[in-house]
């Protein structure tokens, strides 16, 4: 992981033209990729400790005069930014925890437990796959609502629980395992509890890390749905509760403030993805099921 | 992985072994039995571990689809107890308003737009990632990160960036003696933002399966043009494009899917939807804005879904004479 501004090394022959081609041709373009990304984040950032006096000016200026923390109190007395944080997390940890357990279950048990018509079953879930989740709002929220999940942190879990993505990535790699390690465990006197528990999930440990990954990420961002079921503060979530800081601090001078607001909705998954990256992208470039 | 992978079986089969020398004396009529039994295990050994997530996605998933429908043909107002069935009326209503016009318009814009930015935009990227310098894994994660973010922390970001007044783009703008537009009071520049935005969180998408579509491209192919003295826009031009169509293909389809359904960056940097209300957020204006129209909501879902229908089912077919062919 070199930085891409590091001195070039040409794979080839040394020469003075080699070295000007390869920075203009290779550094150059992904040196320009990797700014325009990295900009507009890193300006987030730099914002945040702005003072309004600072954002609310006509010559700009480039860096916070201090590293002042102001902004981050102001969003959490200005919405209850700590709920909704806490919010977040349970409905992230709760909600990605049940999917992964449940993926990793309905996997198994298509492709290692006998079952009529368990192709068909198969078929039904990768449909449901392709089933865009924007066209159940409606519906889901007039069932939900109607069993009192409205503004209930179970409300915001509940309708998203069914996993399709999950089920399809484990099964596709249960799969590629072989036969071999399942049958002895089973002439061991294995039941399918501990062949699953003991035998495919250990060895599947890549590709639940995936599934999981991919899945936290989702929970975390997830905003339609939070936004319809919730419209009190104390039920709400990160994403939803910027929509209300949004509200609040709608003018020149808020914008620090809100800038606050997205680094705390945004740092948490840039992290992770900092540190696991290949498991991320590997996820979500599989195949034709992307998040 | 590779050493659990050996160390299972190898410690297998000194159990094999005795079970194995017990197994002789058994009858076949009992091994049958066994069988049977062993099914009628089976059968609910399935159950339990599959009914509670199929249960959930049939419940939150195909059920709404069929109220759906059944909603698309009421006259009902969100919250109120009473709805009357009046058939197409809202299908009728919707396609015969100005609305409809707008709406597929601006539908058909930003999804051609968006999906033609990200991927021509994302065919550069991954030509830059393909190319043999230090730090491309780096630069790879890097452009990929904006699309793993969330859709309202990005649209907040990049709202303050156009902000007319206090935005780095107004503040360009000026050092080149020009005003920045109003991006949120004009419709159509709305639009533009939004369309912007979009692309810049999801090319990253596009250029990383693209990269994986150029890494497969048969190298001794490329030497041989290359040795027959075609340079890099020829080579790029008569033999990576035409071999990149599934990988471009695939793109097309999936881009087009998201970018129907996109719902978060519209509705954070722009929540009246002047001008850049899709059928999605026309359909969720309709029931949550402030009109409450639950069955007319209803019925552009169904619009949309069946849009979104048509395009997997082309997908679909696609895929199988891939399969077919390869």
């Amino acid at each position: 992981m070199t930085a891409p501004t590091a001195p070039a090394a040409p794979p080839r022959a040394f020469s003075r033209a080699n070295l000007a081609a390869t920075l203009a041709g290779g550094y150059l373009p992904l040196l320009i990729a990797v700014l325009v990304v990295f900009l507009p984040l890193l300006w987030m950032v730099l914002s945040s400790f702005k003072q309004p006096g600072e954002i609310v000016t006509l010559d700009l200026k480039l860096l916070p005069e201090a590293l002042n923390p102001d902004n981050y109190k102001v969003a959490m007395t200005a919405v209850p930014f700590g709920q909704f944080f806490l919010n977040s997390t349970i409905v992230t940890v709760v909600g990605a925890g049940i999917k992964v357990l449940l993926a990793i279950l309905t996997a198994y048990a298509l492709v290692f437990v006998r079952f009529p018509f368990r192709n068909v079953i198969f078929v039904l879930i990768l449909v449901a796959l392709m089933v865009p989740p924007q066209v159940s709002i409606l519906p889901n929220y007039i069932l939900i609502a109607g069993m009192g999940g409205k503004n209930t942190l179970w409300g915001i879990i509940l309708p998203g629980l069914g996993t399709a993505f999950g089920t399809f990535l484990l099964r596709q790699h249960f799969l590629t395992l072989p036969g071999s390690i399942l049958e002895a465990a089973e002439i061991d006197g294995a039941g399918h509890w501990r062949r699953l528990w003991q035998v495919v999930a250990p060895v599947s440990l890549p590709s639940i890390a995936t599934v999981a990954l991919v899945t936290v990420v989702s929970e975390w961002n997830e905003y339609i749905w939070p936004l319809i079921i919730t419209d009190k503060p104390e039920s709400m979530t990160l994403p939803v509760g910027l929509t209300l800081l949004q509200n609040s601090e709608s003018n020149g001078a808020g914008w620090g403030i809100m800038m606050a607001g997205a680094v705390l909705v945004i740092l948490p998954i840039l992290v992770v993805f900092a540190m696991l990256q290949r498991y991320i992208v590997a996820g979500l470039t599989q195949g034709s099921v992307t998040g | 992985m590779t050493p659990q992978l050996t160390a299972k079986p190898g410690r297998a089969p000194a159990h094999t072994a005795t079970v194995r020398a017990k197994e002789p004396g058994g009858a076949t009529a009992r091994n049958r039995k066994r069988w049977s039994v062993r099914k009628r295990r089976d059968f609910f050994v399935f159950l339990a571990l599959a009914l509670p997530n199929l249960a959930l996605i049939a419940v939150f998933t195909y059920l709404p689809l069929i109220n759906n429908i059944y909603y698309s043909t009421l006259n009902w107002t969100l919250g109120s107890a009473s709805a009357t069935v009046v058939g197409l009326d809202n299908y009728v209503t919707f396609f015969t308003s100005p609305d409809a016009g707008k709406v597929l318009g601006t539908t058909a814009i930003f999804t051609i737009a968006t999906v033609g930015g990200s991927m021509v935009l994302g065919l550069l990227v991954a030509l830059a990632l393909n190319s043999k310098v230090h730090g491309t894994t780096f630069a790879r994660a890097a452009v990929f990160a904006p699309y793993v973010l969330s859709g309202v922390g990005v649209g907040l970001v990049w709202l303050f960036i156009f902000d007319p007044g206090y935005g780095v783009l107004s503040w360009l703008l000026r050092g080149l003696g020009q005003q920045s537009p109003q991006w949120i009071n004009d419709p159509q520049l709305s639009l533009l933002m939004v369309i912007i935005v979009y692309v810049w969180k999801n090319l990253g998408y596009c250029a990383v399966v693209f990269l994986a579509g150029l890494q497969s491209l048969p190298k001794d192919v490329m030497e041989a043009a290359a040795l027959d003295g075609a340079g890099n826009t020829r080579r790029f031009l008569s033999i990576s494009l035409p071999l990149l169509s599934p990988t471009t293909f695939f793109l097309l389809i999936t881009s087009m899917i998201s970018s129907l359904q996109a719902f978060d960056l519209i509705r954070i940097m722009t929540p009246l939807g002047n001008g850049t209300s899709t059928l999605i957020y026309e359909s969720y204006l309709q029931a949550f804005g402030a009109y409450n129209r639950a069955g007319y909501s209803a019925a552009i879902s169904v619009v949309l879904f069946v849009i979104l229908l048509i395009i997997t089912v082309l997908q679909l077919r696609f895929v199988e004479r891939k399969v077919h062919y390869s």
